[in-house]
């Protein structure tokens, strides 16, 4: 059939348009799930895989116990030690990266010349893609000889090293994610500041610091979440004895060197010790969890949006 | 001697400028400028786009000092006590603590009403609560602006209007008590309404504080300003009263910029 003026091509070339459109909107919508997917899946393995620990193990005594000692003849499942362990090198680790990540950041953001920063910012970035496990040795073998000259009684696996050298390793996350919320302020901001006869430091901890604070506890968070859940470092440099102490010269066990310890070893898959790792990583989602509400909260109640 | 507002008598000088030149890196925006601001008078700067003036308004409070490779060549010299304020001994910090600017796009910080016009006060290390309450209310019934935020201090600065906006930024540098307001096309992003309202602010200030405005509408020039200074490619054309430079120019130029033959 031929109708010489007939509209059916453009007709047909609307309604592929339509149809490619439906198509590329579903695959974005099935990657985006993917990470929905991804989320619940770890959520319902180590709740469905932690169910048969507490069936052996009340949940009081795993709260409140204060010896982890589950490869033991006489086995004691409280999580306490571990948790302690987790938290002292987390604040080891956040109390020299969030002042050194954010001085570099507000440095770099308001005081370094364009070539400097251009210079420094990849070096940094560098910084934060050296494997964990050299970060572990550089711990072991260079850190805590150099810390023992300060505090001669420090053993050789200690928290406060492992602790230190998680806070290096974040440095670069928390200046370089602080560093581009700093520099999405408008410059319109920093104008107005500096004609009203401020600072280039005042202008940048009274108006840069707190336009830019969503960003910058962002990047906290991040920061937060990397040190409670690294584990190379604080496995090869802190000890892997379960120890329930807030001192950060002892050494302890983290939950994560606890769960990479028992992973690692020959334990038959059906053996509490081994469920045991599955309730630990619980208490890890809740710790990194509660860290991440938390800093939201914070950052909702501080944050001066422009 | 009665000061007048006419133009006929002459106030005293505030600034003067002398062969001032200003280069961003090799571009010669500024080609030797000599110009006296009156105290207390108001003075546009109008010209085409590019000419020159918003570069001359912002060596008044050293803003170019922020931009790499920019030059400053000639004097600025700021009456009573004669200091040069584009010298290098000068700091640029206590230059723009005595003159406050105001900016095309209000840009009040994200904080309260309050903390925008104290930022000026707290910036120079004034503690007391009572005093820094105390001028914040000064500064904002200046600004003809307290009766409409005065219940609502607390409230962010970019809660407000356009309009209100350009005012906190306004109380915000008088809260300082500056001896000179430099104003750079303050009301290009506002309505008619609001723009007539800061136009009638401005003729109000002239009584405190020493006014120097760019505008590219020469209505408001006309409006405003008791003189008026035409600039054109770097350089100034013409400088007079403002009514005798709308009525009555010496130079062909600006009159043709003034009767709109280009611009």
């Amino acid at each position: 059939m031929t109708t010489p003026a007939s509209p059916a091509p453009l007709w047909k070339s609307i309604r592929r348009r339509r149809v490619r459109d439906r198509v590329i909107e579903s695959l974005l919508l099935l990657a985006g799930l993917v990470a929905v997917f991804t989320t619940v899946a770890i959520v319902w393995i180590l709740v469905a895989e932690a169910l048969p620990f507490f069936d052996h193990v009340s949940f009081a005594d795993f709260l409140t116990d204060t010896m982890w000692t589950p490869l033991f003849a006489e086995p004691r499942y409280g999580i306490l030690p571990l948790v302690a362990g987790t938290l002292v090198t987390t604040f080891v680790a956040l109390a020299l990266a969030i002042p050194a990540g954010t001085i570099i950041a507000i440095y770099l953001s308001e005081f370094a010349s364009h070539r400097l920063r251009e210079l420094v910012k990849p070096v940094l970035e560098m910084l934060g893609a050296v494997p964990t496990v050299v970060y572990g040795y550089f711990a072991l073998v260079m850190v805590t000889p150099f810390l023992q000259k300060l505090i001669p009684s420090l053993p050789g696996f200690n928290m406060l090293s492992a602790g230190l050298v998680i806070g290096i390793m974040i440095v670069p996350y928390v200046a370089s994610v602080s560093e581009d919320a700093m520099r999405a302020v408008p410059n319109y901001m920093r104008e107005g500041s500096y004609a009203m006869g401020a600072t280039r430091l005042q202008t940048a901890t009274r108006v840069v610091v707190p336009g830019a604070l969503s960003g910058i506890a962002a990047a906290y968070i991040l920061g937060i979440s990397r040190a409670v859940g690294e584990t190379m470092i604080v496995a090869v440099a802190a000890g892997l004895q379960p120890n329930l102490t807030w001192n950060p010269t002892e050494s302890a066990a983290t939950i994560t060197a606890f769960i990479v310890q028992v992973s690692l070893g020959d334990l038959p898959h059906d053996s509490i010790g081994y469920q045991s790792i599955f309730a630990a990583g619980l208490v890890l989602l809740v710790v990194t969890l509660a860290f991440n509400v938390a800093g939201f909260m914070l950052t909702r109640r501080f944050r001066e949006a422009y | 001697m009665q000061m007048s507002m006419e133009a006929g008598a002459t106030a005293p000088v505030k600034a003067r400028t002398s062969k001032l030149h200003f280069w961003y890196g090799g571009l010669h925006a500024l080609q030797g400028v000599d110009m006296d601001i009156r105290d207390r008078q108001v003075t546009a700067l109008i010209g085409p786009s590019g000419c020159g003036k918003s570069t001359f308004l912002r060596c008044f409070n050293r803003m170019h000092d922020l931009t790499p490779l920019t030059r400053y060549e000639g004097s600025i010299h700021l009456y009573p006590d004669d200091i040069d304020l584009v010298s290098k001994e000068v700091d640029p910090i206590e230059v723009r603590m005595r003159i406050g600017m105001v900016f095309q796009k209000p840009n009040p910080f994200p904080k309260s009403i309050f903390e925008n016009v104290a930022y000026g006060l707290r910036v120079r290390g004034m503690r007391s609560k009572a005093l820094i309450e105390e001028e914040v209310e000064r500064a904002l019934r200046d600004a003809a602006l307290w009766d409409e935020v005065k219940d609502r201090l607390q409230s962010s600065g970019l809660s407000l209007s356009g309009g209100q906006q350009q005012r906190l930024c306004i109380a915000r540098a008088l809260a300082t008590s500056p001896e000179m307001l430099l104003f750079d096309e303050p009301t290009s992003a506002l309505d008619p309404i609001a723009t007539a309202r800061i136009e009638e602010l401005i003729t109000t200030l002239r009584e405190r504080v020493t006014v120097l405005i760019v505008t590219h509408n020469m209505q408001q020039a006309a409006r405003v300003s008791d003189y008026t200074a035409f600039m054109f490619l770097g350089e100034l054309i013409e400088f007079a009263a403002t009514s005798k430079l709308f009525t009555n120019p010496d130079r062909k130029a600006t009159e043709d910029y003034i009767t709109g033959r280009y611009g």
